[in-house]
This record gives structure tokens, C-alpha cells and sequence, in this order.
């Protein structure tokens, strides 16, 4: 039914040419229609901009490796994001907000993998569910209401730089190069490969799959917290709509980036250009006029393509 | 069911048995909420407020039915609620351009459908698995209904289209005589018809079911079609009851119908569960948040709340198999 062994990690040059060609696609298209599009402030900007879906799907990729799914990420980003709105508001204090983010993010992650791994509920239904709960409770700690007065040193994290480069683009560097190394170089790393491709192998190493997919998605819902520091910072206020749908950006990108969301393999880098696809398709179409409601019907068009491909690739 | 050769693909006896017993149950469970809430609240037992509740019961029973086809098949159809508003929105717009409502409903109906049918054809032609590509439709058509409404809210129909969703009959709201009718179809449909079986036997065990001659993908597509075209009914019933279409009234209609589903004891695994069972399931959801808006709790809590519910009747499920088995 699955790869008897491990799966390697990756294998990039047969991978790269299919997301790569698409970034490259959709720059070369842009460029030539759009105009604007391939100013270095617009560049830059598309860069800024995709750092908190960044966030998201970098672990995206970690959860669908262990073939499972988080569809309750953009709720439990719009719920970080308010708790970082309220409690930096109330204690004027940027780290005792990002606290407060991450720890409510890492519970709902912990909820997740609780959810998938002890009471075996199917991982789109258990995240449908807690997308609901994360959901109502944004409307209820918000009461429907903007939470605004958000203190500086949240709002500067968004435009402030570190030697020229935007703070946001270091947080992403560091995530990646976080996630890269926990991914490839550590021995977590061989389990998550293992979670998807071979879990009794894992059984049989005297190792608890259970325990190690609920950190998985913990980690998911941990950096949804740090993802909502972000977008709090970004829009200068918690919103409870914030992260309406932004799961679905998280998943295109992961998709588009070549990650198989059947058989535990995937691929950090991949996913990275996939976020940029996306980022460089919502710039390009909003440079041409076309609503943001295009932008998204055409994200679910690419997603839709990309697992035809990679169903294609699978069978091949 | 005494026919043997229907007996041969229907599901073992022991099973239609214990969903009865799950049913029995189910009724007694709403009964028990209804108990309580007559006692914590004087309107529940008012004439009017049962009547809403049925009335409310019926549009997230008309979406759930149709999901609950699909489920049996062990799929899933995330992309109900936004199909209810794009069709709600195109069927509006044809009301008013040509002034004829019968042509509404048509387009209505066809254009939930069509959708459903692209459903089917991403789960069969192109096999991607049913919760993601139904996942991305979704987005393809918030995408298409934000664009074509462009913020504008459509309101106004004529006064009989209107007695759809907002009419009375005897004295009983014209919608709880669709739900009845739409019931007696379904189960009819599920139970009695060998279409209906060969559901339950794809659901069940595809591979056995393929082997056995049945044409899985052809069922799948009658199913995501069945379930896309209740999707289109549903927004009829919507677009006459509130008089008016709004590209984001399917938001809220998606995770209500698929707990409707899950809490009438269709199994997510597939082939296991009844359209009756998600009547009643129906029927459960709306009388919590209905008793919730009695007690006067913010509706900012009914995410939460059914958040919470689908968890637990997936888990319940669950419980119920294992043991069984």
C-alpha cells in the first residue's frame, strides 16, 4: 500500500522544474501585462506580504507529510491575532502578546493532533470542527468588534528593518532555515518522513506515532500564533475575520510546491516557492484590477491543477 | 426487503437493525432537549417558535440530504454552502432580468447541479480526494459569487415566490411540506431502489463493489450531482424566505449541514447511516441553537457550539462502531 522504507528526503531535481516553471510562468506573464510589477518595491513588497503565509505553510507541509490536514489554521490565526491585539493592548507589553499568541495557538495545534492521533477522527473533519470552535471564539473574545490601539512595538515589527532587510522577511529566513533543519537534519525530522510513509516502522523503533503527530500539529498551531504577531502588526488591529481562508493559500502553496498529499513526501524549498507563486499571483492579478474575489477563485483553480498533477505524477 | 436478490448487495440485516436502534436513540435525544428547554424557556413550546424551528430544520435538512448521499459513499462536499449562495445569487438575477420565477427556479436548481456534477468529475475523472477538491471549489465559487455580485445585495421578488419560504398551508410552513416530501424521496431513494443500495455498497467496500459490477464512477457522479442540485433547492427556499441574495450567505450553511449529517449517525467511513437519521440530526442542531437563541446567547457562540457538536458526534460514531464491531 506504502513505500516499504523510509522515504528519502525528496528528491529536487526532479521536483523543481514543476513549481519553478509556474513561478516562472507567472512572473513572465505579469511582468509583460502588469504594469509595475517587476519594480523592486513591488517585488519586495510581494515578498513582505507572503511572510505570514510563510508561517503557515511551512508547517502545512509538515501535517500533510503525515497525510493529514489543518483547515483550522486561518481561524486559529484570526483567534492568535486578536489575543495578541488584546493582551499587547492591555499590558502594553509586545512579547507578553506574542506569548499569549503562540500559547493559545500551540493549544489548539495540541487539540488537533489530539483530535487525529488519540481519538482517530479524520483529520479534515477534527480541523473543520475546531475551525468552527476557533471561529467562535474570535467573534466572542472580540464581540464581532475590531480591537484597535494596538501599542508601537507590535505595529513597528511589520515595518521595521535589520540591516536593510524588512524584520518580516528575517522572521521568514529564520522559520525556513528552522524548519529545514528540523526537517532534514534531525532525527524528528526521519519520523515525520516515517509518520507518513511507514508508521510501523516507527511502532517497531519503540516509538509513539501518536505522541509525534500531535507535536506535529502543535508546532502548526504554534506558528499560527506567531503568524497572528504578524498580522496584527500588519493591519495595526485585531480583526475577526483576519485569517478568513488563509488555510487555503497555505494549502495551494504546499500543493503547488510539489508536496504528495498521499504518499508522506515533501518538500520545504518546494513549498517556499509555492508561497511566492501564490504571493506573485495575487499581486499580479490586483496590478491588473481584477478583484480579490478573482484572486481567490483563481487559487482554488491552481490548487485543483496541482493535485491533478500530482494524482497524475502518483500513478505514473 | 424480503426481495433475496435485492438482499444480495443491500448491508448485512444487523445493520439496518442497530440504525434503527441509533435512530430510536437520536429521537429520544431531541425529545430530552426539548424537555429541557420547555422547562428553561416559556416561548419553546409556543406554536410559533416550533414552527420556526421546523422551518429552520428543513433548509439545513434539504442541504444535509443531499450530503448525506455523499457521505455514504465516504466522500465529503465542503463546498455546499458556497454552492447554496452562488445559486441563490444567479437564480435572483434571473428572476429579476426576465420577472419569471419558474425560470428562477429552474436555473436555480441547474446551476446547483452543474456544480455538483464538477464535484463528481474532480472526484471520479481527475481523483483528487473528495474533501480537497470540494475544498478548493468552494473557494472557486466565493471567488466567482463575490465577483459577480460586486458588493450589491438583490432583494425583492414576487409575492407568489415568495410564499415558497414564507408560506403558510393548513396552517404548517410550505417548507416543513418539502421536508417531508424531500424525506420520503431520500429514504425512498436509499433504501428501497438498488441505486440507492449500490450506494451504500460502494461506501461500504469500493473495491468489492467495483468488482461485483457496479459502476462506481457513475454512482459517484449521480451522488455529487444529487447533493449539488439539493444544494441549488436549498437556495430557493433561501432566496424566497429572506427576499433578498447576498454573495455571503453560504458561510454559515456548511459546517450546520455537514453536523446535521454527522449527528444523524452517518458513518464519515461510508456506507453506513440514513436520510432519516440526518432529518433528525437536523432536527437536533436547530433545536440547540434555536434553544441557545431562547436563553439569549450571543449568536457569536453558534460556531463554537456546532464546532464543538460535529467533534463529538464523529467521536460518538466512532465509539458506537468499535464497540459493535
Amino acid at each position: 500500500m506504502r513505500e516499504a522504507a523510509v522515504v528519502s528526503p525528496s528528491n529536487p531535481l526532479q521536483r523543481i522544474p514543476g513549481v519553478a516553471i509556474v513561478l516562472v510562468l507567472l512572473v513572465a506573464v505579469f511582468g509583460a501585462i502588469a504594469p509595475g510589477f517587476l519594480s523592486v518595491a513591488n517585488l519586495s513588497n510581494v515578498l513582505v506580504q507572503s511572510t505570514i503565509l510563510t508561517m503557515l505553510a511551512l508547517p502545512m507541509t509538515l501535517i500533510i507529510m503525515t497525510e493529514g490536514l489543518d483547515l483550522s489554521m486561518g481561524a486559529v490565526l484570526t483567534l492568535t491575532s486578536l489575543c495578541v491585539a488584546i493582551v499587547s493592548l492591555a499590558t502594553q507589553s509586545m512579547l507578553l502578546g506574542l506569548g499569549a499568541g503562540l500559547l493559545v495557538g500551540a493549544a489548539f495545534g495540541t487539540v488537533n493532533g489530539w483530535l487525529v492521533a488519540i481519538l482517530g477522527i479524520p483529520p479534515f473533519v477534527a480541523t473543520l470542527g475546531t475551525l468552527g470552535m476557533a471561529q467562535g471564539l474570535s467573534l466572542i473574545v472580540s464581540d464581532g468588534q475590531s480591537v484597535v490601539g494596538i501599542p508601537h512595538s507590535v505595529r513597528d515589527i511589520y515595518s521595521a528593518t535589520l540591516l536593510g532587510i524588512p524584520v518580516p522577511i528575517v522572521m521568514a529566513l529564520v522559520t525556513y532555515a528552522a524548519f529545514h533543519g528540523l526537517l532534514y537534519h534531525t532525527r524528528f525530522g526521519t519520523y515525520i518522513f516515517a509518520l507518513g510513509g511507514n508508521r510501523e516502522a516507527l511502532r517497531y523503533a519503540g516509538l509513539s506515532p501518536n505522541r509525534l503527530l500531535i507535536v506535529v500539529y502543535a508546532i502548526g498551531g504554534a506558528m499560527a500564533g506567531i503568524a497572528g504577531l504578524l498580522m496584527t502588526a500588519r493591519m495595526n488591529s485585531g480583526h475577526p475575520t483576519a485569517g478568513l481562508g488563509l488555510e487555503f493559500d497555505a494549502i495551494a502553496a504546499v500543493a503547488v510546491g510539489g508536496t504528495s498529499f498521499e504518499r508522506g513526501n515533501g518538500w520545504l524549498l518546494g513549498t517556499l516557492l509555492g508561497v511566492i507563486s501564490v504571493g506573485v499571483l495575487r499581486n499580479g492579478l490586483n496590478l491588473i484590477s481584477l478583484p480579490s474575489s478573482v484572486q481567490v477563485a483563481s487559487v482554488g483553480v491552481l490548487v485543483i491543477v496541482a493535485l491533478f498533477l500530482d494524482g497524475l505524477r502518483s500513478r505514473a | 426487503m424480503t426481495d433475496i436478490s435485492k438482499d444480495a448487495i443491500a448491508p448485512p440485516r444487523s445493520f439496518l437493525s442497530q440504525d434503527a436502534i441509533q435512530a430510536f436513540y437520536r429521537l429520544l435525544a431531541a425529545l430530552l432537549i426539548c424537555a429541557v428547554l420547555a422547562v428553561l424557556s416559556d416561548s419553546f413550546l409556543s406554536l410559533g417558535n416550533i414552527l420556526n424551528v421546523l422551518r429552520q430544520a428543513s433548509l439545513t435538512f434539504f442541504i444535509a440530504s443531499g450530503l448525506t448521499l455523499v457521505v455514504l459513499t465516504a466522500g465529503l462536499d465542503l463546498s455546499v454552502g458556497a454552492n447554496v449562495a452562488l445559486s441563490a445569487c444567479i437564480a435572483g438575477t434571473v428572476i429579476h432580468k426576465t420577472g419569471s420565477p419558474a425560470l428562477g427556479i429552474l436555473t436555480g436548481l441547474a446551476c446547483g447541479g452543474i456544480v455538483g456534477l464538477l464535484n463528481g468529475i474532480m472526484v471520479t475523472a481527475l481523483r483528487i480526494p473528495s474533501f480537497i477538491a470540494t475544498y478548493g471549489m468552494l473557494w472557486v465559487l466565493n471567488g466567482l459569487t463575490y465577483w459577480y455580485m460586486a458588493g450589491e445585495t438583490l432583494h425583492g421578488f414576487p409575492a407568489g415566490f415568495r410564499q415558497i419560504g414564507s408560506g403558510y398551508l393548513f396552517g404548517l410552513p410550505i417548507p416543513v411540506y418539502l421536508l417531508l416530501v424531500f424525506l420520503g424521496i431520500g429514504t425512498l431513494f436509499a433504501q428501497r431502489t438498488i441505486w440507492g443500495q449500490e450506494i451504500y455498497a460502494i461506501g461500504a467496500n469500493p473495491v468489492a463493489a467495483r468488482l461485483s459490477g457496479i459502476p462506481v464512477a457513475r454512482r459517484l457522479l449521480l451522488v455529487y450531482a444529487v447533493s449539488g442540485t439539493m444544494a441549488g433547492l436549498a437556495s430557493i427556499i433561501f432566496l424566497s424566505r429572506l427576499n433578498s441574495a447576498e454573495a455571503d450567505i453560504g458561510e454559515s450553511l456548511t459546517l450546520p449541514a455537514i453536523a446535521a449529517v454527522l449527528i444523524g449517525g452517518t458513518s464519515l467511513f461510508g456506507g453506513v447511516g440514513t436520510v432519516f437519521g440526518t432529518f433528525i440530526g437536523a432536527l437536533i442542531l436547530t433545536l440547540v441553537l434555536n434553544g441557545m437563541n431562547l436563553l439569549s446567547v450571543s449568536a457569536n457562540w453558534q460556531p463554537l457550539v456546532t464546532g464543538i457538536i460535529v467533534i463529538l458526534a464523529v467521536w460518538l460514531d466512532m465509539k458506537t462502531r468499535r464497540r459493535a464491531q
